[in-house]
């Protein structure tokens, strides 16, 4: 066990092994791993993230779908309630169009009848005329009693 | 165990256990110390500078793999021991986790192969594991020990130091005490760090040593249990280190009292 000089050059190789590691060896490894560390941080948070994300999707579908269903039932019902009225109104048009033809067909009948019955009386009137002229051929002047047989004429 | 050299078997472990040293007296150096244990860090922090100059923060390949996972373990016994705030702390104990255990593993080569090899060369003598040379061990515990005294200084500035040595822990009134405590206290951290080291590699590379001896059908027996158990022993080795290193800056960084 002899002591000698090698201590010292030791030494220095041992200082310049240290600074060396301290500048090539131990800060990119150091930076590597906590960088990984730190990818990995940010990996498990992005995928935390997307969990929620996923559930906030799957929410916000489930209402949406809610309320579509419920709109599309209000539209059902909407278009029921809107047809019935509809056959209501055409019914309603109907009978009313047929109550106006009744009563122009009963105001047209009631005209006919009316002339009907002028052209009747006319007629009766003369045939009363003709007849009363045979009898009373002599007699009975048209002119002179031309009141009369008006008069007869409206009792008819 | 080079039967060819003739050599008796305390000469063949002395020539084992003896480095290559260049000089005399006191400014000599141990030259297989110095380049086994330079070559190994070239070697193995380059290799860890290439995987991380090339980090990606991405998926990482295996060999990426393996390196985060040393430095991570490293990290983890800065973070749970060291609570102040040291850009150093994690790359020196990273770096002495991974040279010490480079160098210790040295010892699980062959205890003839390298010697043979270097003889061939022409090399007297090549004793492969550094760390089982003083001289690399207390290198090592002394650098730690001044960082030890710099963080105590920088925390503690130079007056709550010098209180903290004086002061504790029998009190103003015992000074001299405190600081003869003090002193074999801080002392006994490089002694102990780089002794320990040294005592378990060298009583390890002894026993490899003294297996060689035996005849070659019979050095599997206890060749075998001892290489595995001894992987075992470099790498708690170098963890043991590592840890104590942590632990005394940390306590240097921390108020006695």
């Amino acid at each position: 066990m002899n002591i000698n000089a090698t201590l010292f050059g030791q030494a220095i190789t041992f200082a310049i092994l240290i600074w060396f590691t301290m500048k090539f060896v131990w800060p990119p490894l150091v930076a590597a791993l906590d960088e990984r560390a730190r990818k990995i941080a940010e990996g498990l948070e992005a995928a935390e993230r997307g969990k929620q994300d996923l559930a906030k999707a799957e929410t916000r579908s489930q209402e949406a779908l809610t309320e579509a269903k419920a709109k599309a039932a209000e539209i059902i019902a909407l278009s029921e309630k809107r047809g019935q009225e509809i056959v209501r109104e055409a019914r309603d048009e109907a009978v009313a169009e047929a109550e106006r033809v009744k009563v122009q067909a009963r105001a047209e009948m009631e005209q006919e009848v009316m002339k009907a019955r002028e052209t009747l009386r006319n007629r009766v009137a003369d045939l009363a005329v003709a007849g009363a002229e045979k009898i009373l051929r002599r007699e009975i002047n048209p002119q002179s009693h031309a009141d009369l047989l008006t008069a007869l004429q409206a009792e008819l | 165990m080079s039967e060819s050299a003739g050599l008796t078997s305390s000469e063949y472990i002395h020539h084992h256990l003896t480095n290559l040293v260049s000089g005399h007296g006191f400014w000599s150096f141990d030259v297989d110390t110095v380049i086994t244990s330079a070559l190994l860090g070239i070697l193995v922090f380059g290799f860890m500078a290439k995987v991380a100059a090339k980090a990606t923060s991405g998926v990482p390949g295996r060999v990426q793999a393996a390196v985060e996972i040393l430095l991570e373990m490293v990290q983890t016994q800065v973070r749970d021991t060291f609570h102040g705030e040291s850009g150093i702390v994690g790359p020196l104990a990273l770096t002495i986790f991974v040279w010490v255990f480079a160098l210790n593993t040295m010892d699980l080569l062959p205890v003839d192969l390298v010697p043979l090899i270097m003889g061939s060369a022409g090399v007297e003598h090549w004793k492969v594991v550094p760390t089982t040379d003083p001289n690399q061990t207390f290198a090592m515990s002394l650098t730690v020990f001044f960082l030890i005294i710099f963080y105590n200084i920088k925390v503690k500035k130079a007056s709550g130091f010098a209180h903290e040595v004086f002061t504790v822990p029998f009190g103003a009134k015992m000074a001299p005490f405190n600081f003869l405590f003090r002193l074999i206290e801080d002392l006994a951290k490089p002694v102990s760090l780089a002794l320990r080291l040294f005592g378990n590699m060298y009583a390890g590379e002894m026993v490899f040593i003294l297996i060689a001896l035996l005849p070659p059908y019979l050095q599997w027996v206890l060749g075998a249990p001892w290489a595995i158990f001894h992987i075992l022993i470099i790498t708690l080795q170098a963890f043991i280190f590592m840890i104590l290193t942590i632990i005394y800056l940390s306590m240097a960084h921390e108020s006695h009292g």
